[in-house]
């Protein structure tokens, strides 16, 4: 685990007292940390002031805004657009698990199996990231088309009949229902999954295998006792980085779905930009906040790796 | 994964940590310093601030709308556009009009795309109007609902008739009084955007298509019909079909027109509501057919053969891209000067033939003729008699209204 460990300097007689610290190193810290607080403090404390104090304000464009306290806002939006709050976390979970599901043993043969195509494969990983997130979501509405080929073949294999029973897809089409914008969600976050997942794969000692197999343990076993244990950390971090942002998402929601598969960040962009009613969109923000603050505190509580992500 | 881990320390080493730990209050770990930062954004954001930013009413700009007009000293417009609206020669970087205006008044027109959306370009410069303070740009396009806000919020400046001689004479007929800016004291149509029906006639398979109706009705298009996220163009038509005016209509006819649409999505109908996006879904027919802009649609038409379009015969939604001056713009006078160089009919045409909009200026058809003999014939350019007698605009709404009327189109869009 620890490189202290592993290494531990010659013991013997201690190194010679300490001296005392220079009065200059004292507020070093402080100096390197400057730009970043300032960093955080214009973008991201003051903003967030700024949306804090719209959320509890009323008014409109003509008369302006004034700060009314009026907390009611959070209760109306809560009660507006509990669905569209529900299918952001569905959505997202969905997504989350599916990138695990696919991710998982991608970075598991990129980290033990893939030998000299390994950085090829990286690459092939990260390569999508070359291009821009909305072109990529468009790319899908080509690939999933009525008339193409994956439709096409998805409906001889009656694969449509099956969702379409679950009320993942209506009628013989994928593109404008949950199931494409699910599958977007899952492409275009699978590399946050897959990155972290193989750089705690990647430290895994290799003779710890050999361990496990001297120790009569099947592959399987060695996969479920060692192996994933250890990866923990990657899956923790990769569900988070995958969870978070989908949950938020709304360009997939947009190119990809119906009306009846808005998401949250869907509807705090038409309040703001169309409807221009800034409070509601600024609940809507602090709730998705909160909640999602709340659902990740949980998570890594349950799961209880607090140190390692 | 270094962690702390004391009891599995040499002596030595737990000397160095404690080293590193101790000194009390300047010992820095991690969450002592999420700890300071929530303190100190908490501190400086205490509620006072909060109350403190509120947002001020509009129209009630220091110093008034105008600022000193340096159109004399400066030779320059900034201009700025909606993507690919503006004549271009085949390199691609040299737009022939601001070419041609430059040499004859030399004004460099400092030309900039960098309008998507009206209502994010909204969001961008409704902070400095709000402020009072100049946007950098001197020359705006803004659809009509949004030229009609930025006249009710007094964020755009009065024109010059003085500067606008051609502007005034040379002015469609049908575009000269909107009921949000009479007499056209405040801006001048760039182009007209008429709002009709597209389809796609190998997903259609023979189905007939020919109004509103047709769209949200015909149960052999379900979830293949598309419908417009702009508001004004999905509800107009709406209504147009209905046969009310989107000109003269009341609450409860807005009310009906959207229960009406909300009928055909819940039966899934209506496939999405989207923006410029429908383009690529009815050409690749996951449209069969859609409400669609008409520029657009001359476009797709000479790309894709299968493509068609039909005027409802209730008629048609026409709106405007209008040009406005902002508040404190530096060069009113340069930007006044462009408005009028291009109701010259001769530089219309070779707007008109270039963007396939409808020309707001009179007396464009023989020079267009002269450029582009199919443009010149093609209704959708430039409009026929019958053409206009179809074309209706929506009108403008109060703050009210446009609150209330957008939260239940979102309603209806699913947000």
């Amino acid at each position: 685990m620890s490189t202290l460990t592993e290494a531990p300097p010659p013991l013997g007689p201690a190194a010679p007292e300490e001296k005392p610290p220079r009065r200059r190193g004292r507020f070093t810290p402080y100096w390197l940390l400057l730009p970043g607080m300032l960093w955080l403090i214009v973008f991201f404390a003051l903003p967030m002031v700024y949306q804090a104090s719209t959320s509890v304000q009323q008014g409109s464009l003509e008369q302006g805004y004034k700060v009314t306290w009026h907390f009611a806002t959070y209760w109306d939006a809560l009660n507006a657009y509990w669905p569209q709050f529900l299918r952001s976390v569905c959505y997202a979970a969905a997504a989350t698990v599916l990138c695990l599901l696919l991710g998982y043993p991608l970075a598991y043969l990129i980290a033990f199996r893939a030998g000299r195509w390994r950085n090829l494969i990286m690459i092939l990983v990260i390569a999508p990231f070359f291009t821009s997130f909305l072109i990529r979501t468009l790319a899908w509405k080509t690939i999933l088309a009525d008339n193409g080929p994956v439709v096409h073949a998805l409906n001889t294999l009656h694969v449509l009949d099956l969702t379409g029973w679950l009320g993942w897809t209506a009628g013989d089409r994928v593109l404008a229902t949950p199931l494409a914008v699910v599958c977007g969600l899952t492409y275009n976050f699978l590399p946050f999954m897959i990155l972290p997942l193989y750089t705690s794969l990647e430290r895994i000692d290799g003779r710890l295998h050999e361990a496990a197999g001297d120790l009569y343990a099947r592959p399987w076993t060695t996969f479920r006792k060692v192996t994933f244990p250890l990866s923990m950390p990657g899956v923790v971090s990769g569900t988070l980085l995958t969870f978070i942002p989908a949950a938020g998402d709304y360009v997939n929601a947009e190119l990809l779905g119906s009306t009846d598969t808005r998401m949250i960040g869907n509807v705090i962009q038409t309040q703001f930009l169309r409807v221009l009613d800034y409070p509601t969109a600024a609940a809507l923000s602090f709730i998705l906040m909160a909640a999602i603050l709340a659902m990740v505190t949980l998570y890594i509580r349950r799961s209880g790796t607090e140190d390692l992500v | 994964m270094e962690q702390y881990e004391p009891e599995r320390l040499t002596p030595p080493q737990a000397a160095a940590l404690r080293r590193g730990l101790r000194g009390g209050r300047a010992a820095l770990t991690r969450r002592s310093l999420l700890r300071a930062a929530t303190g100190g954004a908490l501190a400086a954001g205490g509620l006072g601030t909060l109350a403190a930013c509120g947002i001020p009413a509009a129209g009630k700009n220091q110093g008034g709308t105008s600022a000193q007009d340096h159109s004399a000293t400066e030779k320059v417009v900034n201009f700025s556009n909606w993507t690919e609206y503006l004549d271009v020669d085949d390199s691609g970087k040299h737009h022939p009009t601001l070419e041609t205006f430059r040499g004859r008044t030399g004004i460099t027109v400092d030309y900039t795309e960098d309008i998507n959306d009206n209502n994010e370009f909204f969001g961008k410069i409704k902070p400095q109007l709000a402020a009072g303070q100049d946007t950098g740009r001197d020359l705006i396009v803004l659809t009509d609902w949004l030229a009609a806000r930025m006249i009710r919020l007094g964020w755009v400046q009065k024109l010059d008739p003085s500067h606008l001689p051609h502007a005034y004479t040379n002015l469609s007929a049908q575009f000269r009084d909107p009921d949000w800016d009479p007499g056209r004291a405040y801006s001048y149509p760039w182009q007209g955007i008429s709002t009709v029906i597209a389809f796609n006639k190998k997903a259609l398979d023979g189905i007939e298509v020919r109004s509103v109706s047709d769209l949200l009705d015909n149960p052999r298009l379900k979830g293949r019909v598309g419908f417009l996220s702009e508001m004004r163009d999905s509800v107009g038509m709406t209504l147009l079909d209905m046969g009310k005016d989107p000109a003269r209509f009341t609450d409860d006819d807005y009310d009906a027109a959207i229960a009406r649409l909300q009928k055909a999505v819940d039966k899934g109908q209506i496939r999405r509501f989207t923006g410029n996006d429908y383009t690529s879904d009815l050409s690749k027919g996951d449209f069969a057919a859609c409400i669609a802009w008409a520029g657009d649609v001359v476009q797709l038409t000479s790309d894709n053969p299968h493509i068609d379009f039909v005027i409802p015969d209730s008629g048609y939604v026409t709106s405007t891209d209008n040009l406005c001056v902002p508040n404190k713009a530096r060069h009113k006078t340069n930007a006044e000067r462009l408005i009028d160089f291009y109701y010259e009919p001769a530089q219309a045409a070779a707007l008109a033939a270039y963007i396939n909009y409808v020309t707001p200026v009179d007396g464009v058809k023989p020079y267009l003729a002269k450029i582009d003999r199919d443009a010149a014939d093609n209704p959708l350019i430039v409009p026929d008699k019958a053409m206009q007698a179809k074309s209706h605009a929506f009108r403008s709404l109060s703050q009210k209204e446009e609150t209330a009327y957008e939260g239940k189109f979102a309603k209806l869009t699913g947000a």
